[in-house]
This record gives structure tokens, sequence and C-alpha cells, in this order.
């Protein structure tokens, strides 16, 4: 069974292509089949977080509009041969970005991929709304910070009431990925908390990922955080949420925290 | 709330207010229109099944109070065509 996921934030800037990239890769790694799809046409950047910008030749659109197969579009990753990428195209007609095509895009997927994540656009327009459209299951991303707070509040708002599962009666699942956390802050009442950030959203979380130098540096290079350095804080926590995300139970811990080594070493004690 | 502004000195709790208040504000009015906009075309519809009336001559208001909200729809019907409607 195939699961259509959708990275979305409302607000730019939060961490929706890191996050794409870095799940990405954690479930390829883990032998699952992943596609990753960039839905920001015109400003497409999933390509250069993976580090394949230079093996871009077909995309989204040019499927969509018929001038390249789905195969030909879809370009492997160099690491892990379950990953690939569907890039978005450079050209400023967004328009070309179709409902239906879409539609179509997401239903072949379907049939060859385990994981198919929608990286969306940042706003709230046709490319956010088209990306979450077909998905199963959202990924809203946030920074514990007022105006990231305030778009993923509207972004699940649209979630409930615009995407194909909304419209049918049913439900797309939500999990909150908190980026950027500084526990250190939080702590000194500098940054909102995990607490206040689930009390005033009242959705599952998926993962906290704690802010670090690791995922500039991984993006710098072009490889996802969890391939880059796969014992990095950050990429422990992308690695935690992966599994979660395929319905494993596992402790919900800040990473690179103190608190959080005494419970590793505990908890690898027990099992 | 305000003890725990005592309490912790970082700016946080002020952000945690500012957007429970925020966002109460805002679902209440991001959900309104949405209903009034379903209310408004299924009562017009069910009215234009048995009597004509002007699109533009029909007023719908809600009035949320503390305890009841009342629905006031507001139809203007010319008297010439109720008539024959109702004797159809």
């Amino acid at each position: 069974m195939s699961q259509v996921l959708v990275v979305t934030s409302g607000k730019g800037g939060v961490g929706k292509t890191t996050s794409t990239a870095a799940l990405g890769a954690a479930l390829a790694h883990d032998g699952a089949k992943v596609v990753v799809i960039d839905f920001d046409v015109g400003l497409r950047n999933l390509d250069l977080v993976l580090g394949a910008e230079r093996r871009v030749v077909f995309d989204l659109i040019n499927v969509i509009n018929g001038v390249a197969k789905l195969p030909q579009a879809l370009i492997r990753d160099k690491r892990l041969e379950n990953l690939h990428l569907l890039p978005a195209s450079q050209t400023r007609d967004k328009d070309a970005l179709t409902q239906d095509g879409v539609e179509k895009v997401i239903a072949e997927l379907r049939e060859k991929f385990d994981w198919i994540i929608c990286d969306s656009p940042a706003g709230i327009e046709r490319g956010a709304t088209l990306a979450m459209r077909y998905a199963d299951a959202a990924i809203v991303v946030t920074n514990p910070e007022v105006s990231s707070v305030r778009d993923s509040d509207r972004i699940i708002g649209i979630l409930d009431a615009k995407t194909a599962r909304a419209e049918r009666g049913e439900r797309v699942d939500k999990h909150l990925l908190i980026t950027r956390y500084n526990a250190t802050a939080a702590a000194r009442g500098e940054m909102l908390t995990i607490d206040d950030v689930l009390e005033i959203l009242s959705c599952p979380l998926l993962g906290i990922v704690p802010e670090s130098k690791e995922v500039l540096r991984a993006s710098n290079v072009g490889t996802p955080v969890t391939l880059n350095n796969p014992q990095s804080a950050p990429a422990r926590a992308y690695f935690d949420a992966a599994r979660r995300l395929k319905g494993e139970q596992i402790p919900m811990l800040v990473q690179g925290t103190t608190a959080s080594i005494f419970t590793k070493l505990f908890a690898r004690k027990a099992a | 709330m305000n003890l725990l502004r005592f309490f912790r000195s970082g700016s946080a709790p002020v952000a945690r207010e500012r957007l429970q208040i925020l966002l109460a504000h805002e679902r209440r009015a991001g959900n309104q229109p949405d209903l009034l906009a379903i209310l408004r075309e299924e009562i017009l519809a069910v009215i234009g099944r048995h009597v004509t009336f002007e699109p533009d001559k029909v007023q719908i208001k809600l009035d949320r109070g503390k305890s009841v909200s009342t629905l006031a729809v507001d139809i203007e019907i010319p008297n010439n065509r109720t008539a024959g409607a109702l004797a159809a």
C-alpha cells in the first residue's frame, strides 16, 4: 500500500524542503521505495538540496504536458537506489500545473512507490493546494515562533477543507514536525516550548528537529542531513520521525540534549 | 497565565498568549463565511423550488450571541408571483 504525504507549512523558510529530503532519504535507507516531488514551480530547490541539480532533464510539468514520460523525468539518487526525485520546472507559468495532470501523475507513482512525498511551496495558492490535493497524510512543518505557528494553523484548516480526502468526507492524517527547536531557549522562556505549540495547534507530534549547523552543512554539499551525518542530532530526529511514519512507537526525545543521551543509554540496555 | 509569566522571565509566554487569542479569533472568522455561504445556497435552493424571487433581494444575517445565535433570512418576494406559485 503506497502512502502519499505532503510536507507543508504555509510559511516559507521553516524547513519543508530540508525535511522532505531528510525523511525521503531516511525511508529509502530503510529499504522502502521512495519518490520525492517538488511542487514549487518556478522556484525549485529540492534538486539542489538532494545534489541532483545538474541531472534534471525533464520535470513534473513536462510529464503533465505529455512532453516526457514519467520514467524519463524521474531522477534516481546516486547514493540510495530506492530514492527518486521528480523535479519541478523552472517555468514561470504556474497554470501549467493542472489538477487532472497532478492526479494522473500521483496515480502512476502509487503503482511504483511505497512513499510519495510532495514538497509543497510556501503560501496557500495553487501550488500549495495541488501539492496537498491527493495526500493521504500531511506533515506540517512548524518553527516554535508566532508567525510559523499561525500559518500552520491556517494550513491545517485548509487540509481539512480542500483535499480530495476531505471532500470525500475522509480524514487527512496530520503530523506536526517541529523544526529549528532550541531546548535551552525554550527552558529559559525565550522560545515557545513543544507543549505550547502542541496545545495551540492540537495536532499529533511526529518529531522534534533541533536547530543545528548540520542542516546547513548538509544543504551546502547537496546531501540530505540523514545521509550526510546520520549520527547528528537533526539526522537522528528525522530517522525517528521516519520510523513513526511507518507506525513504530518511539519515545519522543529532543535529540542532542543531555537528557536524550541518558535516555538513549537506558533504552539501549533495555533493548 | 500571569503567574506563569511572573515565574518565566522570557518572552515566550507572551507569544503563547498572543497566539491563543489570535487563533481563537481567526478560527471563528475563518469558519463563519463558509457556513453562511452554504446556508444561503441551500435555503435559497429550497425556497426557489416553490416561489420566484430576485437573488439580489435576499439578506442573510448571522448574529452570534453568548448563549444563542440567530440566523435571519430576509427574502423579498413580489406579490403577483407568490400568488401564482401558491395557487399552482
